[in-house]
């Protein structure tokens, strides 16, 4: 039968880890449980819940610094950093509308664990580039510490960036801390209008590779740009292609003109200001295009794709099948098709060459995460380097066993 | 500063290694003769000097993947080499080692301009990167001061930084990929042209790892396109409290500025001696804030800046009003580090970081220590991201001064800790700050950092005597103490 640790400090998680490894139990480690429908289905009779282990430890605005205990709620820690007119630049997507939870369920442990970036990782890097410094839990019942909270830090192995990703599989992240940057004064976004994929890519590859700062580069087919709760978007009539501009007033304007300007041989150009444009930025992080018109039929298999930019157009239409949208540029592929046999692994895996980039499925069933491989298959020697460093953590593999790959 | 000691019997074969590598690396690849030896016995801290036993100069990554395998099979240690211009001794040979040059890796493989990266070999400097791709107006990111010497293998082992990294990021932020090598002869591939590699992030774990998990044979890095402007200010301030304040000021306002560098009293002046880029001398700090992107933003910024600085007493500022004014403002802090070698015989270079609103009392105590040891001390500082170069001004001919100036460095490298900072910032622990490891990680922590090592090199093998103060056998560190069996706080709700 299940039970659950539910630490209240660090003293107590390492009692627990000292004794799942002792008794060779197997631990689920769960912040607030907003994500655990992703990734492999983790065998483990106990689970620890971090939902205890919570509130911010120290904001220094000035200092574009924070801290907090793991299992700190995300939409805490994103009011209080929104109070000071700053954010979490790496605008963390929130998966549990999509997982089928309520919106803003997540912590920031959670976050971190799985390293979530949105629309502005090709400006701002990912989750792993604000992450400045850890406390956490090894498997081995040790609390250890690596980074600091200031952010030119080369000090010993940067294992904030290990355990970015990890999914628990490494150690049981205690405190966090995160660097934080100013919010943008206006958000403007320019849309293309009509663009098939290809095109669509060829317009945010010369808009990315121009001297506008783009925070945000995504392309919405038809059929998906109709969903949108933007009524600009839904009512354009065809697919979108949205290029997002930050920064002072003065400097959105003139940078909007002159992105309209240069793109204006592709299709017709129109322009979203704050409002809409950050609502339409919210639902591309969210993964809303897949998910809001979901409401009849059984439900579909979601993928991640990440490849190289140009690359995107050819890999979707490789897969052949399902409905997809773009972000980063073309980089990010979200695919949703139907869950029935392996989801679509066979195909996708089959059209990724080697380094050419990695599939994650994000949503499947419990039975199809269990039989397929939910993150991107390693070559062996990856493999076993993978293999060698859990074991430098998590000797005994009580940390979320096989949650990312079978054995790990 | 100890070494791990030679070990006799490797030195003693060392006719037979040199016949092996030279199977691996044919005719001048393999260099035994010691006036040749001679250029690799130190890199840019050149206080440490040490020949190494064999120098090797592979041209492909088949060589040095069959290197690494023959030196693991033969227990030889291995230290890689880029430019050779590390400031913490990372490339200092060991006595029964040999020295993994990567200089004839010097090639730029590829350019992408659609993806907005390139894929270069380790042995291709910082800025060539940015010369190859400079004619479609794109530009690689991290720029330390080295940089056209340095190289991007260099920059990944060390993950350098910069003036520009608060706004753009150190290296771990603008790479995409690599290829490496492991000590035993693996070669692995990491990323590519897409974001975020799949699995665990090794791709950030090599970056600054100091050449002791792998050696990395090809990188793949971001491109940027060149900001359509920059312009820069210059201010002056009574006192360093004003400076720091008006930084703080301008991160407050929501102003990430470009570059944001800050000189005190002594740097000013020696810069000023040097260059005569027109700084006040009447000043005890001096600011450069520079501003770049879009033309309609930086001459909106500046305003606000220049605004921000008054407020805050600033008793000197000046808005560049063209490229030449702009650079004429940088010249002195570019020129910082010569011009300081021209008031001082020897100078010593540091590298903690701090948060920034520590800046007033970390000068304090360092004007403090400086009366102490006797010694005078220059400072620049990247004020944006509170990374310090104090500069403690030593004469090597006199005895004592020296190992003087080294206490007084590691005085300050331990109050960067003791107020919420780093030991290092960007130039990397190597030998140099090895044995304050202490001062800012428990043994633990420690320990963890080395098993990360064992899953990559489990001989050690690879820089041995950099980074970690005691060396740890990997079968110790895995080593597991299990107590217990008893069932944790029994009396906490289960749900």
């Amino acid at each position: 039968m299940e039970s659950s640790f539910a630490v209240e400090n660090s003293d107590q998680l390492v009692e627990a880890v000292t004794w799942a490894a002792a008794e060779q139990q197997p631990l689920e480690v769960i912040g607030r449980g907003s994500k655990r429908a992703l990734g492999r289905p983790v065998q483990a009779g106990h689970s620890l819940d971090l939902s205890r282990l919570t509130g911010i430890t120290l904001y220094e605005p000035e200092e574009l610094v924070l801290s907090a205990r793991a299992g700190t709620s995300l939409a805490e820690i994103e009011a209080a950093v929104a109070e000071k007119n700053q954010m979490l630049a790496f605008e963390p997507v929130d998966l549990s509308p999509l997982l089928g939870g309520a919106a803003g369920g997540g912590s920031i442990g959670g976050v971190l664990a799985c390293n979530l970036s949105g629309p502005r990782r090709i400006k701002a890097g990912a989750a792993r580039d604000h992450f400045l410094g850890v406390e956490s839990a090894s498997g081995r019942g040790e609390i250890f510490k690596s980074g600091g909270r200031v952010v030119k830090n080369v000090t010993g192995y940067d294992l904030c960036k290990l355990l970015c990703g990890s999914y628990g599989t490494l150690a049981v992240m205690t405190d966090v801390t995160l660097k934080v940057l100013p919010r943008p004064q206006k958000t403007y976004t320019v849309l293309v209008l009509g663009l098939d994929d290809a095109t669509a890519v060829k317009a945010m590859s010369r808009a990315l590779g121009s001297p506008h700062e783009v925070s945000g580069a995504a392309h919405l087919p038809a059929g998906l740009a109709a969903g949108s709760a933007v009524s600009y978007v839904a009512e354009a009539g065809g697919a979108v292609t949205a290029i997002r501009l930050e920064g002072p007033g003065p400097s959105v304007e003139y940078r909007c003109a002159a992105l309209r300007r240069e793109l204006a041989d592709l299709g017709d150009t129109e322009e979203l200001h704050s409002r809409n444009s950050l609502a339409l930025w919210q639902e591309l992080r969210d993964v809303r295009p897949l998910w809001v018109q979901e409401d009849k039929g059984p439900e579909r298999a979601v993928w991640r794709i990440s490849v190289a930019p140009s690359e995107g157009p050819e890999v979707v239409a490789a897969i052949g099948q399902g409905e997809a949208f773009y972000d980063w540029g073309g980089g990010l592929v979200w695919l949703a098709l139907s869950a029935e046999g392996d989801a679509g692994a066979g195909r996708i895996r089959d059209v990724l060459r080697p380094g050419g980039g990695h599939a994650t499925l994000i949503r499947a069933p419990l039975e199809v995460r269990a039989a397929e491989p939910v993150f991107h298959p390693q070559d062996p020697a990856m493999a076993a380097l993978s293999a060698r460093v859990k074991d430098g953590f998590d000797p005994c593999r009580v940390l979320n066993p096989g949650r990312m790959y079978a054995g790990l | 500063m100890k070494m791990p000691d030679p070990d006799q019997t490797i030195i003693e074969a060392k006719s037979d290694i040199v016949a092996a590598l030279r199977v691996i690396v044919p005719g001048e690849g393999v260099i035994v003769d010691e006036d040749e030896l001679r250029v690799y016995e130190s890199d840019g801290l050149t206080a440490y000097k040490q020949l190494p036993l064999i120098v090797v100069l592979p041209e492909t990554t088949e060589q040095v993947s069959r290197i690494l395998k023959c030196c693991q099979e033969r227990g030889v240690k291995v230290v890689p080499r880029g430019a050779g211009t590390s400031l913490s001794g990372g490339a200092l040979p060991l006595a029964d080692g040999i020295i993994l040059g990567l200089g004839k890796f010097n090639r730029v493989m590829d350019i992408d301009f659609d993806n907005r990266c390139a894929v270069v070999q380790p042995g291709v400097t910082n800025l060539g990167i940015t010369k190859a791709v400079e004619s479609e107006g794109f530009y690689y990111a991290p720029d330390p001061s080295s940089q056209i010497a340095c190289t991007i293998g260099g920059n990944v082992a060390e993950n350098s930084g910069g003036v520009h990294c608060l706004k753009y990021g150190l290296t771990t932020n603008n790479l995409l990929g690599l290829e490496m090598v492991l000590m035993d002869g693996t070669v692995l591939r990491i990323g590519g042209k897409h974001l975020d590699s799949e699995g665990y992030d090794l791709l950030g774990l090599m970056t600054g790892s100091e050449g002791l998990l792998g050696v990395v044979t090809e990188v793949t890095v971001r491109l940027l396109k060149k900001p359509e402007t920059a312009r820069a200010l210059l201010l002056g301030f009574e006192t360093a409290e004003q400076a720091g304040d008006t930084v703080a000021a301008i991160i407050a306002a929501g102003i990430i500025p470009g570059g944001m560098e800050m000189m005190d009293r002594p740097a000013i002046h020696a810069a000023e001696d040097f260059v005569h880029a027109g700084y006040p001398l009447n000043v005890d700090a001096l600011l450069i804030v520079e501003l770049d992107g879009p033309q309609a933003e930086v001459d909106y910024l500046i305003k606000e800046v220049s605004g921000i600085a008054e407020q805050h007493g600033a008793v000197t500022s000046r808005i560049s009003e063209n490229e030449e004014e702009r650079l004429s403002f940088w010249a002195g802090r570019k020129a910082a580090f010569p011009a300081v070698g021209r008031i001082s015989p020897d100078y010593y270079c540091m590298d903690g970081t701090i948060p920034r609103a520590q800046l007033p009392l970390v000068l304090r105590r360092m004007r403090e220590m400086s009366e102490k040891y006797g010694l005078r001390v220059a400072n620049v500082f990247h004020a944006g991201d509170g990374n310090l170069h104090p500069l403690i001004l030593y004469d090597a001919n006199k005895p004592g001064e020296l190992e003087a100036a080294e206490d007084f460095g590691s005085d300050i490298l331990k109050l960067c800790v003791e107020v919420g900072g780093v030991l290092t910032g960007e130039h990397g622990v190597g030998v140099e700050k090895r044995d304050l490891m202490g001062a800012m990680f428990s043994e633990i922590d420690l320990k963890q950092q080395q098993r990360v090592k064992c899953a990559f090199d489990p001989e050690a093998l690879l820089n041995p005597g950099k980074v970690f103060p005691q060396l740890h056998r990997c079968a110790e560190l895995g080593r597991m103490h299990i107590s217990g069996g008893k069932m944790p706080f029994p009396d906490l709700p289960r749900f």
